[in-house]
């Protein structure tokens, strides 16, 4: 199809600088990291043990969470109650959670003085332990197991109600509901899903560097950052980023192949009535699944309001000065987030390149470190890194929540282009027109989704590109750490409640403006 | 073409301004400079006496700083660097890029005799393991009762963190050869392995852990500033490891002399007063009205363990291959 | 006079040759068997595929190159011809100027535009508040304002009820009388090519013929249009 390639010029054009400036940010300081090495060595055996660590862990996390995520979405597919919609929204917050406040909360939670070790000990048993792999995998699948939850149940959802029907008019029970129904949908979502969350599990470094690793529990990211700070060892810090570039690109390239979960913003609140599971047994089953989910969810970020809520009234002014500063990176690097999505889909859609969207989402995989150290070595010769912290900072948030932004934008504009396309063409809408009068207003909902999503993630990134970062201008994440590093637990844990709740609020008013209905 | 002028004329006396007042640039690690850090009273002290700006530049910690300086080279704009440590002087050493101080150095109150011209002391307290009086009514009095009895406790990683590092020379210093065996029986005691102080700094204080490597001076924080004397660091009859906090001078610096009349101020009254209870660490010279009453009472161990010297580089490597064998078995 | 030159289009196996006029000021349908290339044939003169092979000119002036808007073209399709973000007249006025920067003038245009439809005083409603017919008209009000020679309508009104189509598509055989423009449509219902067609071209089994007599079709279908026809 040739259709509409003539217009096209001033998107490919928009698209191809957005794809460059991504591609300088993070291939490009990988490279620029590896140059300035003093030395060149190899991979030690524990840098080895890192890689295979990162492997193991993602792949046991994804799998636990999908396997997990199963049966609580058919329990939340199948059954209506109040505060169902509520639930669901909630299933959202652990994925935007700032790590180091989802560690707090875990910990006391599941920690060997948590809510949980106290009431084995009262029973009688074992406290459970949260600490190096264990507690890496636990806290991804807190993180994650919302998510694959959510994915799996847009599958069951997607599932003509009329099937239902006719599968009650034909007395199915569940079982015979399973292997028509259920399994073939599971077949094609669960793939999906899983590989989502294996590349989410493969780079998310943080969470091993907040619950503890060890030699035994030390993950690639955590490997780059000894190697700067010990060895200080340019090279093997540019290797092990290279590594994991591969092994997550190869994660990547498959589950571009696959039918991916599109919608990550889609609407979740139809049920399906479902006459096959009205047997007692089965509702207790799911009203059990249900709770215990919601419980392993909401404990957390109950414990994190009872710990911060004592320490709000006393919190030090920098607290606020660094969430109204942290607030402020957030807007921006949402919107540059979406200053370079938006090109890089219209590229992406118009010109059917599914590379571009393999590099767009290779940025999961960039390290924040060696992108804040190459951006360094660039920059520091021309100009002082402390006068560029706020640019760098919003830019480097934004490259890496792009991929997130990508899977949002991506297959809805595919939607409006195959609806909307051949209309636009017709009238001549090219360049702003087509943006402003068709793009904008019909991708509310994925922009509005994928802005608060950005926003919330760039809130609670702890700037690991601390280089940039001048003194006197901290944001919250990292307030919240000095006041942990200086013996004040009280008021960082009042700095965490702060963080959990503006991350949240960010999403919270972004998603619900994209939902304002344009068409009404 | 007027407005250009105005302009440039500004831009003339603002570097004239700039000119007249020298300014000093200090990088520091990050809780250093923090409000409740020695910081902001340091430099209002300094700045009255010295005609110039002091300005810090942040980095996380002593070994972040020194490989920020080291991705900087000569063109830093840094004069001092303050926050290395005793391990970390012989890879500073040997990049070259520090000048020794020209300053009087007055008498030092180390457990130790120091003689690097180069890298002056500010503060220094022993690495010890940390503990709750009220939960913990038998606490160990060397590594073997560590390695006997039923402990849990929390390090940090030496390859990302400075007490973790100290530990790893600790235990070196006090098993030589056979380290990685007592690595080996340390090891199930060990609840977690966190990145940096502060996390399981952290984790102990939510009664994640009985004990929890810190400084022997940690428990002076809880008694002054949280009138709480539950906390005690726990002095070994195998002796503690030494962490001595060290400035220096940069090579390249373009203000020379102010670098050492810093360094000179670093020592004196007006800055020693404010470590105590800002950096919660010993002073590196007494100032005149003694330690603070929560320092008194601490407890101090018998024998000071500290590796100085260039083969320290070697001894590290060593020992973290034999902390990295140990965990694999 | 519309061209089409020893057109060819493919699709793997698939082809469709085309080689044929249309004379200007006609009201053709396109009729024949689901699959054998109607739709395919107004995207290729609208723009929106290129043929293999072959030229489509209009007075002579070859259309290979043009951007579907530049084409002496306007278009109503099957379905999704509204914008449902965007008022009637804004969808109107986008037959004006893509980027809807309207002046007194264009604004008057549109109400005109919507009122020659019958959608007096409904410019400010947007596409759900309308009901099935008012839309069809607002898509028909915006192809009158666009002027072009041509219209090209595919399988046009198909959501609308029989007594309403044939309403619409009276409609539109007055406007394209008024206009004087040349009107190409696809249909699967052979009434609506008798009500408005004066001429037929029969698309089957991957050749589009050239343009007979409407009544003459009917009365003496080849064996292609019975067998689509059915036994009636």
């Amino acid at each position: 199809m040739a259709r509409g390639r003539r217009q096209l010029t001033a998107a490919a054009w928009t698209g191809a600088a957005a794809l460059a400036l991504v591609l300088a940010v993070t291939l490009g300081t990988l490279a620029t990291v590896a140059l300035r090495a003093e030395f060149a060595s190899g991979l030690g055996p524990a840098d080895w043990a890192a890689v295979r660590f990162t492997l193991l862990q993602a792949v046991v996390s994804a799998t636990l969470s999908v396997a997990l995520g199963i049966p609580v979405a058919r329990a939340l597919a199948r059954r209506r109650f109040a505060g169902r919609g509520l639930l669901i929204t909630l299933l959202g917050a652990p994925f935007i959670l700032p790590v180091i406040v989802a560690a707090l909360g875990l910990i006391a939670v599941f920690g060997r003085n948590g809510i949980v070790s106290q009431a084995l000990l009262w029973a009688g048993l074992e406290p459970v332990s949260i600490y190096g792999v264990q507690g890496v995998i636990l806290a991804h699948v807190f993180f994650n197991l919302p998510l694959a939850t959510r994915l799996i149940l847009q599958g069951w959802l997607a599932i003509p109600g009329e099937r239902f029907r006719l599968a009650a008019s034909l007395g199915f029970g569940p079982g015979d509901i399973a292997r028509t129904l259920e399994r073939p949908m599971l077949r094609q979502v669960v793939p999906g899903a899983f590989l989502v969350i294996l590349l989410l599990c493969l780079t998310s470094f943080a969470v091993a560097l907040a619950l503890g690793g060890g030699p035994r529990a030390t993950t690639v990211e955590l490997a780059i950052y000894q190697a700067f700070r010990y060895d200080f060892d340019l090279g093997k810090a540019a290797l092990l980023a290279l590594v994991q570039v591969l092994i997550a690109g190869s994660a990547a390239l498959v589950a571009l192949r696959l039918t991916l979960p599109a919608g990550l913003g889609g609407g979740l609140d139809r049920t399906i009535r479902r006459w096959d599971a009205a047997h007692p047994l089965l509702r207790l089953q799911d009203g059990l699944l249900i709770a215990l989910a919601a419980l392993f969810l909401i404990l957390p970020l109950v414990m994190i309001a009872v710990n911060g809520l004592p320490a709000l009234a006393s919190l030090p002014a920098s607290v606020f000065t660094a969430t109204l500063r942290s607030l402020a990176v957030a807007l921006i690097s949402a919107f540059a987030t979406i200053a370079l999505a938006l090109p890089l889909s219209a590229w992406i859609v118009q010109r059917r390149a599914r590379i571009v969207e393999l590099f767009g989402t290779l940025t999961i995989a960039a390290s924040p470190l060696v992108i804040g150290t190459g951006l360094f070595i660039l920059l520091f010769p021309i100009v002082d890194p402390a006068a560029l912290a706020l640019p760098v900072t919003a830019l480097v948030n934004a490259v890496m929540a792009l991929p997130f932004a990508l899977r949002a934008l991506v297959p809805a504009l595919t939607a409006i282009e195959a609806d909307y396309g051949p209309l636009a063409d017709s009238l001549g809408m090219t360049g702003r027109a087509r943006l402003r009068r068709l793009w904008l207003p019909r991708l509310r909902r994925p922009l509005g989704f994928a802005t608060g999503l950005a926003a919330a993630l760039s809130m609670g990134d702890l700037g690991v590109i601390a280089m940039f970062a001048d003194p006197e201008g901290g944001t919250l994440p990292l307030a919240l750490y000095r006041l942990m590093g200086a013996y004040r637990m009280d008021a960082a844990a009042g700095a965490a409640l702060i963080l959990l709740a503006s991350s949240l609020a960010l999403f919270w008013i972004f998603d619900r403006g994209g939902r304002l209905d344009a068409d009404a | 073409m007027k407005a250009l002028t105005i302009a440039a004329g500004f831009a003339a006396i603002a570097s004239a301004a700039a000119a007249e007042t020298p300014v000093l640039t200090i990088y520091t690690y990050d809780s250093f400079v923090a409000e409740w850090g020695p910081g902001p009273a340091i430099e209002a002290a300094f700045e009255e006496s010295c005609g110039c700006d002091l300005q810090f530049v942040t980095a996380g910690d002593g070994a972040e700083l020194l490989s920020r300086l080291r991705l900087e080279g000569a063109r830093s704009d840094a004069d001092i660097v303050l926050g290395l440590d005793n391990n970390l002087m012989a890879a500073a050493h040997a990049s070259g890029l520090f000048a020794p101080a020209d300053i009087e150095m007055p008498e030092l109150d180390l457990p130790i005799d120091w003689e690097d011209d180069t890298f002056i002391p500010f503060d220094w307290s022993w690495f010890a393991f940390v503990y709750d009086k009220t939960r913990l009514p038998n606490p160990p009095h060397s590594f073997a009762d560590l390695m006997a009895m039923d402990y849990s406790i929390l390090i940090q990683d030496p390859r990302s963190s400075t007490p973790g590092l100290g530990l790893l020379f600790w235990v070196k210093s006090v098993f030589g050869d056979q380290a990685q065996e007592a690595w080996e029986k340390l090891n199930p005691k060990i609840v977690t392995v966190t990145k940096g102080w502060t996390e399981s700094y952290g984790m102990f204080l939510e009664g994640e852990a009985d004990l929890v490597l810190s400084y022997t001076t940690s428990p002076a924080y809880h008694v002054i500033a949280e009138d709480d004397d539950s906390k005690a660091a726990a002095a070994f009859a195998d002796g503690n490891y030494l962490q001595i906090e060290v400035a220096a001078k940069l090579a390249a610096s373009d203000e020379p002399e102010l670098a050492d009349a810093f360094l000179a101020f670093m020592l004196s009254d007006a800055f020693q007063s404010v470590i105590p209870t800002t950096n919660w660490m010993y002073p590196a010279v007494l100032p005149e009205g003694g330690l603070p009453d929560g320092f008194v009472e601490l407890e101090r161990p018998d024998r000071s363990l500290i590796y100085l010297g260039d083969d320290v580089d070697n001894i590290r490597d060593e020992a973290l291959d034999e902390w990295l064998a140990a965990a694999a078995n | 006079m519309l061209t089409l030159d020893g057109v060819e289009m493919r699709w793997g196996d698939w082809r469709l040759s085309a080689d044929l006029t249309v004379p200007g000021g006609a009201r053709v349908a396109l009729i024949g068997p689901s699959g054998a290339g109607k739709s395919t044939l107004l995207a290729a003169i609208a723009g929106f595929q290129d043929p293999d092979a072959g030229r489509i000119t209009w007075n002579g002036e070859d259309l290979a190159g043009m951007a579907p808007a530049q084409r002496p073209v306007a278009i109503i399709f099957q379905d999704n011809n509204l914008f449902p973000h965007l008022t009637a007249a804004e969808n109107v006025g986008l037959g004006l100027r893509p980027d809807l920067k309207l002046d007194a003038a264009g604004r008057a245009k549109v109400e005109e535009a919507l009122a020659r439809v019958g959608l007096d005083g409904l410019g400010q409603r947007k596409p759900g508040q309308l009901s099935g017919g008012q839309a069809a008209r607002v898509a028909l009000a915006r192809a009158l304002l666009r002027h072009k020679p041509i219209m090209l309508l595919d399988e046009p009104f198909g959501a609308l009820g029989p007594a309403l189509r044939a309403e619409m598509l009276a409609l539109v055989a007055e406007l394209a009388n008024e206009t004087g423009a040349t009107l190409i449509f696809v249909s699967h219902e052979p009434d609506d090519a008798r009500a408005i067609a004066d001429q037929v071209i029969l698309v089957a089994e991957g050749r589009a013929e050239s343009p007979v007599p409407t009544d003459e079709i009917f009365a003496n279908p080849p064996a292609a249009l019975s067998q689509y026809l059915g036994s009636s």
